[in-house]
């Protein structure tokens, strides 16, 4: 009895508390930078695009809602056409942690309503960025030993000439 | 000072028709307060349109017939819900002048009977959707409010007692000196108790039950006869409330204010507390809703009754 009375009047105090909605188009929530909404395909700090077509996070997604080509340039892969279904997405994140070049990131983004269900599938065009996003410095390029143009076998960063295995010859 | 009756009943329905619809925004708004939350607040200032939307909706709803019901039952109930709910507001007092039949001798027994009635509104409609939620809601209905409404009566014979009349108009005046709510507190709170299980109003919506009938006797309905149903619960928390105001709080008495103002005023405030109750309390089980109903509320009632009468005894004159 005590407590159901006590329950009315603690209720009818929270007259005077704050409402915890947040009036959303009015109001934006803030979203923190590691918040997990549209996908992007980011560049190097070279303007080059940083996605190698490897397929990993088209592996790892696990609604498979990603669909890449590779095509190849001069030594260095890229996606010929990569597209997300964002109405599949479920913006799980497994595409990035998968992603061996940083090249796909989740945005702090959600706003993307459309009336028609094709409008949802992103292409190649519509994911890349023309910056880094949130890892401004990394460049697979620079780090990894494959031989690209204005930068031989070996001279990568941190990494030691190629053993000449002619002159292990007796 | 006569006003025309035309006039009295087309205003008393137009007020308390656009009371009900008024509600279902107000509560819902209410409830958001309460709960630290906004509640309807687009269509319109502060959302009150939003009432006129969801009528224009449920308006143009498809008003589905389910094959395997009883149709002209099904059609019927409804009415009968609504119509006993209005009926009942008929000897309610706004004022000492402004009244249906205010001075009706029988007129509490009459809003009794008419709740009575009102139970066949909500079991037909359990029996005629014939499906098995909508049996279940109504088969709690009317074990629900007909034992509810044994507690009702009989908590408000104290209040006939020390009015010596049936009569509402005579229960207000009655209580120029004292309002009921003193001497009858046992009695009020059992009759407000009884009004809530008998609006199944939270937390006594045990016929509607969402969580375990889908919604319980109107499962099967749709469009405006399900409307019908919500605007007669709404109309029953506004006819509990007046009640409650005009048995126990005095009616339109008052100081200072004009009496229209002090009647809806109190019945205002009522109306709050029975939003409040259902934002604050769970729904009891359904055999913890007849034992609280028959174990303590019957005795409590009986010993009003008992003591009021012992006590009106004692200082009879002579
Ligand atoms: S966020 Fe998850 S679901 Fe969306 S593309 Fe990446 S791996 Fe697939
Ligand atoms: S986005 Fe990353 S994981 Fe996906 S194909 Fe490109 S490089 Fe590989």
């Amino acid at each position: 009895m005590f407590g159901i009375l006590r329950t009315l009047w603690l209720t009818f105090l929270h007259m005077g508390h704050r409402r915890v909605t947040v009036g959303y188009p009015e109001h934006k929530p803030p979203l923190p930078p590691r918040y997990r909404g549209r996908i992007i395909l980011s560049r190097d700090p070279d303007g080059m695009e940083r996605c190698v077509a490897c397929n990993l996070c088209a592996v790892a997604c696990p609604v498979d809602c990603i669909s890449l080509q590779k095509a190849e340039q001069d030594g260095r892969w890229y996606p010929d056409y990569f597209r997300i279904n964002f109405s599949r997405c479920i913006f799980c994140g497994m595409c990035e942690e998968a992603c061996p070049t940083y090249a796909i990131q989740l945005t702090p983004d959600f706003e993307m309503s459309e009336y028609l269900r094709p409008n949802l599938v992103y292409e190649k065009e519509d994911l890349l960025i023309s910056g880094t996003g949130k890892y401004p410095d990394y460049s697979f390029f620079r780090v990894a030993g494959v031989k690209i143009p204005g930068k031989d076998k070996g001279e990568a960063e941190r990494e030691a000439p190629p053993v000449d295995i002619h002159t292990l010859l007796p | 000072m006569t006003v025309p009756m035309p006039l009295i009943i087309g205003v008393t329905l137009a007020v308390l028709l656009g009371l009900a619809t008024f509600l279902t925004w107000f509560e819902r708004r209410l409830l958001g307060l309460w709960q630290d939350r906004y509640g309807p607040n687009r269509v319109g200032p502060g959302g009150i349109l939003q009432a006129v939307a969801d009528g224009v909706k449920i308006l143009f709803k498809q008003d589905w017939i389910p094959p395997f019901a009883d149709r002209g039952v099904f059609v019927l109930a409804p009415a009968i819900g609504m119509m006993t709910v209005l009926l009942s507001f008929g000897v309610v007092p706004v004022t000492a002048f402004w009244s249906i039949a205010g001075n009706l001798n029988v007129g509490l027994l009459f809003v009794l009977a008419m709740m009575g009635m009102g139970v066949y509104g909500v079991v037909l409609a359990g029996w005629a959707s014939n499906s098995k939620y909508a049996l279940l809601g109504g088969m709690r209905a009317a074990a629900q409010m007909i034992s509810y409404e044994v507690f009702m009566g009989l908590s408000v014979l104290g209040v006939v007692m020390q009015a010596g009349s049936f009569s509402m108009r005579d229960i207000v005046l009655a209580q120029s000196g004292l309002w009921f709510i003193v001497p009858q507190v046992l009695g009020c709170m059992v009759f407000m108790l009884a009004g809530v299980a008998e609006t199944h109003r939270l937390p006594f919506d045990l016929p509607e039950g969402e969580n375990e009938l889908g919604a319980g006797f109107h499962t099967e309905y749709s469009g405006m006869k399900f409307g019908m149903f919500f605007l007669a619960e709404y109309a029953g928390v506004v006819l509990i409330s007046a009640l409650l105001a005009t048995l126990y709080l005095g009616g339109w008495q008052g100081p200072l204010l004009p009496p229209p103002l002090w009647f809806g005023l109190k019945t205002g405030a009522l109306v709050c507390l029975f939003i409040l109750l259902r934002a604050a309390l769970p729904r009891p089980r359904y055999d913890q809703l007849m034992a609280l109903g028959w174990k303590i509320l019957l005795p409590l009632s009986l010993l009003n009754i008992a003591a009021t009468g012992a006590i009106l005894l004692l200082h009879a004159p002579g």
